[in-house]
């Protein structure tokens, strides 16, 4: 019987045997890891939640705001008087993006009121900085956010100020205006979010 | 061949519980390891009032699993069942509220602590050589600890459970390319809802606790190892007694230390049990109002701040306007406010640890980055609104501007460090520990 000596190991052998084993044990793993990793992104149940919802516009008063939830973030529906409408174009120089440029919007709302009708502004209410829901504040000059201003909304969380066509002002943590979602007008009194018969 | 047996002579213990420790020496280390981590760890013995958190965060991290575990028994990780089911365990459940008083002020409690015991390692330089990998450590716990925090406030399911975590979440979103579908991927949902709230409980039960004993055993192994520091930072070891060959500074953890612990533990519990029965809710800072309200996805409360242990990194968050209509900014200079600590132990290029001998641009660096980070925590709590505009600048919030400074003063400490410790006039060491 011949005992192994220490001068016949080969290390070039061994090294190549340690990287060959270690490479094909990496892949193992990657390969376990894949299952593991791909059950934590959303279901098929949760991405067939995601269908349209439909909104009756009658009892929605000049000025007023209604929320509703689409794919359970809040979507607003906000009616639009003649004097919050005019205000819009005045904002123009004090906006981070005023033409939407890098916005998110459908092709069809890119348009100085960001709207396909002007009286009616359908927004997403996720603010684009960490996705707040910022607030409706209509009223001129309201105290806390000073007497320059126009109508907008307000975030709570980090103070981004956006316009009542959901601009975002210069100088906020949030980078762009709010997201407006594909829509359509099913009829004047009738308002569907999440489909605009376009082939979505 | 029969194993050798070990003395036990040493062992204190004589008789049949004598026979009984030795044999068990013979199958597991037991008396080894007592002598290497208590009866014989020899540590510097003028430690003084800093040295009492590192062990109160190890009774701390006892606390909250046990807590935890009980806890568990009664609360529903459901979106439709979970806020009511802790509202249940602060009712309906035998000492149900103590428990989760127990836990929800261990939480803050344990950051704290963790704060004063990160101090501590700052002031003596306890992460110069050879304690790199041991600050390291220490920051992957902290890191750790955040995760886990984040994780468990989630769980009781109320306003600013749901919209803090849509916020953090968000943070991940603002990473370019990959942003948007790595935070769908980690909520499992394109808003957060009950998968989030789900998996939130896997990690904040499981997998960030076993991760955090990990890393705890290192971090001990490795203070083990090289030794403790201590307020002089001078090394102990460097001068031995040839007769006994222990430090002649040092001294036997146990019965020293564990005594000198034992009285930290006891005022701890102290102030511990008066937070829990005078004010768990710490007018708010512990357990913020807005989270007796069960979570709404369509309505963020009003003023939404994090808890109270985030609010310096928040405030850096909030101070970076968005660039190249992006919000990674903010992001990326509150990651690096935590990450840099990491780099600490090579930035340092000071010849002392202590502080006691560093010299004067030191001293009036490290006050500088301790004043901004208590004034970041406090702006990190309230509006950016709360000192009114400036009107020049462009009308901007005076708190924002001070933050924005603040934030450039806390990363300074580090980024000019290598320079200002090189040329700053460091007094000469004690050859022996001084108390």
């Amino acid at each position: 019987m011949s005992a192994i000596v220490l001068d016949q190991v080969d290390p070039q052998k061994r090294r190549l045997l340690v990287v060959a084993s270690s490479v094909v044990g990496a892949g193992a793993v990657a390969a376990v890891a894949v299952p593991l990793i791909t059950s934590m992104k959303p279901s098929a149940r949760a991405v067939a939640a995601g269908a349209s919802v439909p909104v009756n516009l009658s009892a929605i008063e000049p000025g007023q705001q209604l929320t509703v939830e689409f794919r359970g973030a809040p979507h607003w529906i906000i009616r639009r008087t003649p004097e919050m409408i005019a205000q819009l174009g005045k904002n123009d120089a004090l906006l981070a993006d005023p033409k939407s440029e890098s916005s998110k919007q459908p092709a069809y709302t890119k348009n100085a009121a960001r709207a396909l009708k002007d009286e009616w502004f359908v927004v997403k209410g996720v603010c684009t900085h960490l996705g707040c829901s910022p607030t409706y504040r209509k009223e001129l000059g309201a105290a806390d956010l000073g007497a320059d201003w126009p109508g907008g909304f307000f975030c709570p969380c980090h103070q981004s100020k956006f316009d009542l066509a959901g601009r975002v002002f210069k100088g906020m943590p949030a980078p762009l205006n709010l997201a407006v979602p594909q829509y359509m007008f099913a009829d004047d009194k009738t308002l569907i979010i999440g489909e605009d018969g376009k082939g979505a | 061949m029969a194993s050798i047996p070990k003395p036990i002579s040493t062992s204190p213990i004589g008789g049949l519980p004598g026979k009984f420790l030795g044999w068990i020496d013979d199958r597991f280390p037991l008396t080894t390891l007592y002598k290497e981590h208590l009866g014989e760890y020899y540590a510097p013995k003028n430690f003084n009032l800093w040295y009492y958190f590192g062990s109160l965060a190890l009774l701390i991290l006892v606390m909250q699993i046990v807590t935890g575990i009980f806890l568990t028994m009664n609360y529903k990780p459901d979106a439709k069942f979970a806020f009511a089911s802790v509202e249940y365990i602060m009712r309906d459940v035998s000492a149900g509220w103590l428990i989760r008083y127990m836990h929800s002020t261990g939480a803050s409690m344990f950051f704290v602590v963790v704060y004063l015991h990160m101090m501590r390692g700052l002031m003596y330089g306890s992460y110069k050589k050879p304690r790199e990998l041991l600050w390291v450590f220490g920051c992957m716990i902290y890191l750790a600890l955040m995760a886990e925090a984040f994780f468990g406030y989630l769980l009781p399911w109320g306003q600013m459970s749901y919209w803090g975590a849509q916020v953090i979440i968000n943070l991940f979103g603002a990473i370019p390319f990959i942003g948007e579908d790595l935070a769908v991927w980690i909520r499992g949902d394109y808003n957060i809802g009950d998968a989030t709230l789900n998996r939130f409980f896997a990690f904040h039960v499981i997998a960030i606790p076993l991760v955090l004993l990990g890393l705890v055993a290192a971090h001990l192994t490795a203070l083990h190892e090289v030794g403790s520091n201590n307020p002089d930072g001078i090394e102990i070891k460097k001068n031995i007694d040839p007769k006994s060959g222990h430090p002649r500074d040092g001294i036997p953890f146990h019965p020293y230390y564990t005594v000198k612990d034992l009285v930290g533990v006891v005022v701890f519990l102290g102030a511990f049990t008066a937070i829990i029965f005078f004010a768990p809710e710490m007018g708010g800072y512990f357990l913020e109002a807005a989270n007796f309200i069960p979570a709404d996805p369509l309505k963020t409360p009003a003023h939404i701040a994090p808890v109270w242990y985030f609010t310096p990194f928040y405030a850096m968050l909030r101070a970076v306007p968005s660039m190249f209509s992006s919000q990674f900014p903010g992001v990326a200079v509150m990651g690096g406010a935590t990450l840099i600590l990491f780099a600490l132990p090579w930035l340092d290029r000071g010849k002392v640890r202590s502080v006691r001998y560093r010299g004067p641009i030191y001293k009036a660096f490290l006050t500088a980055f301790v004043v901004s980070f208590l004034i970041l925590g406090y702006l990190g709590v309230v509006p950016t609104t709360v000192w009114g505009q400036l009107s020049f600048l462009g009308g901007v919030d005076s708190a924002t501007l001070v933050a924005r400074i603040l934030t450039v003063v806390y990363f300074s400490f580090f980024i000019l460090m290598p320079w200002y410790t090189k040329i700053d006039k460091e007094k000469a060491e004690p050859s022996q520990v001084t108390y």
